[in-house]
């Protein structure tokens, strides 16, 4: 189950699903289930952070500038950064 | 050496599950199991078992404590009935495809509704397809040797599997019998330390209890439906050095006065005994009939059914339990899908009896072999029968 992302047969299916090699939910791309794209207006951020506290997928950096960036390959769209910037500075934008 | 002592068996289940020193104890009281865990939390508390003992706040949370902490290497028991084993209904399916060798004691009682304490099996076969082990124990010293023994199986290397040990709510958690315990340093020399297959610990990490894809879901599910079969061999050569060590023998199916039998009976749990004296009655008046006691209830022994079969005009197994709107009992169930594709094989004739701790007497056992034999037209069109309810 090392290099592969999945076991090719059921015999290679590890006991109990366990995932032994640690940091390896970085090799899926969670980007790929998202339907709305968050998009931040900086002229309204305040850089408090409370955006990169609620992402269920840790997937919000602060930039060096105090800014804070969704990481596309990982966020899935479901608003909850938007929701929760009270100054109303993410808005989310359908994809395509 | 072991000691022979007269116990209620609820204390003497508790007493065995302490001599395999287990690192974790998590369990619910609830009737009529509430004594396994009362007398571990006794046994805990006077220092004659070093184990974690937690007061859970719900039967859900006594099995998830015990993955959790299976999870991190530990040897773990827990014990419940009924209710209990439905709110930890969610947690079972996880317990086995986590492969965490949780063993439990479940004193079997009916399923509410009506609200009932008593005894019946609806409580396990509503939990019969979560990828657990079952076990069936017909009286106490079967109740002993049976957690004894699913330690070991559970644990092994080739099945990791969890476990549950039937007992007959009442009729065996009350009971008094007089039984052999094994002494500590025999049940040490069967019963090795658990070596885990892998545990949470921050040298070695990993993830347990993953998220299962689609791609992945039929895999993981395949490979678990074939420990299971595969647990078969560990559970007979783990009764097989049983048999070694105290000298009692066990088999996925146990035949009673067998030899020469045209008919038989079939029970699982503590049925069996008071069904042995019937037979006992009805040899005695020369009638060639045999009991045959399930034991094994997951995997489910189909071979040995086949071989137990073989030979027998008409068979009768008894339930107790219903599928509703189904085929019946569900012992008789496998039982007829075990002997489908046979070309010589016995009539099945199924009833449904001893619900929600009904008693069923001697005479019962007669009766309803005699009712199987006096060929009612009506019988051989149904699949199915219940037995003693009034109305009929
Ligand atoms: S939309 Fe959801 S996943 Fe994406 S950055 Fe916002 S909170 Fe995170
Ligand atoms: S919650 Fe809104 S204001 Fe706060 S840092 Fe995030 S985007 Fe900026």
């Amino acid at each position: 189950m090392k290099s592969k992302k999945w076991p090719e047969d059921w015999q290679d299916v590890n006991i109990g699903c366990i995932v032994s090699n640690p940091g390896s939910a970085r090799e899926y791309h969670t980007g790929g289930w998202r339907a709305q794209r968050p998009i931040c207006d900086n002229e309204k951020c305040i850089k408090c952070g409370v955006c990169y506290i609620f992402c269920p997928e840790g997937c919000i950096i602060e930039r060096k500038d105090g800014f804070f960036e969704a990481n596309l390959d990982y966020c899935k769209g479901c608003g909850i950064c938007a929701h929760e910037c009270w100054p109303f500075a993410i808005k989310m934008v359908e994809e395509g | 050496m072991g000691e022979r002592k007269g116990m209620e068996i609820a204390l003497a289940a508790a007493e065995a599950a302490a001599l395999c020193r287990p690192d974790v104890v998590a369990a619910y009281p609830i009737t009529p199991n509430t004594h396994v865990p009362e007398h571990l939390a006794n046994i805990v508390s006077e220092g004659k078992l070093d184990a974690e003992y937690i007061c859970v706040e719900s039967e859900h949370s006594a099995l998830s404590a015990c993955m959790g902490a299976s999870g991190a290497g530990a040897r773990v028991f827990t014990a419940t009935s009924s209710q209990g084993l439905l709110y930890m209904a969610e947690i079972m399916s996880i317990a086995s495809s986590m492969r965490l060798p949780v063993v439990m004691a479940l004193g079997n009682r009916a399923l509410s509704g009506p609200l009932n304490i008593w005894n019946d099996h609806s409580d396990i076969m509503s939990q019969r397809d979560t990828g657990w082990i079952s076990l069936f124990a017909s009286h106490g010293q079967e109740v002993i040797d049976m957690i004894i023994q699913a330690f070991r199986i559970a644990e092994d290397a080739d099945v990791l599997l969890p476990i549950n040990v039937n007992l007959d709510g009442f009729q065996l958690t009350h009971v008094v019998e007089v039984m052999d315990f094994p002494s500590q340093s025999e049940v040490d020399a069967f019963l090795p330390a658990y070596k885990p297959f892998a545990s949470l610990h921050p040298d070695h990490p990993c993830s347990m209890g993953t998220l299962g894809l689609p791609e992945i879901y039929s895999e993981a599910t395949k490979a678990r439906e074939v420990a299971i079969v595969n647990s078969r061999k560990t559970i007979l050569k783990v009764w097989a050095e049983w048999e070694k060590a105290f000298g009692r023998r066990y088999e996925p199916v146990e035949s009673y006065k067998m030899e020469g039998a045209q008919e038989a009976i079939m029970t699982m749990g503590s049925m069996g005994e008071t069904a042995e004296i019937a037979i006992d009655a009805l040899r005695e008046k020369g009638i060639p009939v045999g009991l045959l006691k399930l034991k094994l209830w997951r995997p489910f022994p189909y071979e040995d059914v086949r071989k137990a079969a073989k030979g027998l005009k008409s068979l009768l197994v008894l339930d107790r339990a219903v599928s509703f709107g189904g085929p019946g009992g569900p012992v008789a169930s496998e039982v007829r899908s075990s002997l489908y594709g046979e070309t010589d094989r016995p009539a099945i004739t199924n009833y449904i009896f001893g619900l929600g701790g009904r008693d069923v007497a001697v005479e019962d056992f007669i009766k309803m072999f005699e009712k199987m034999r006096s060929g009612d037209k009506k019988r051989s069109k149904d699949q199915y029968e219940f037995y003693g309810v009034r109305g009929e």
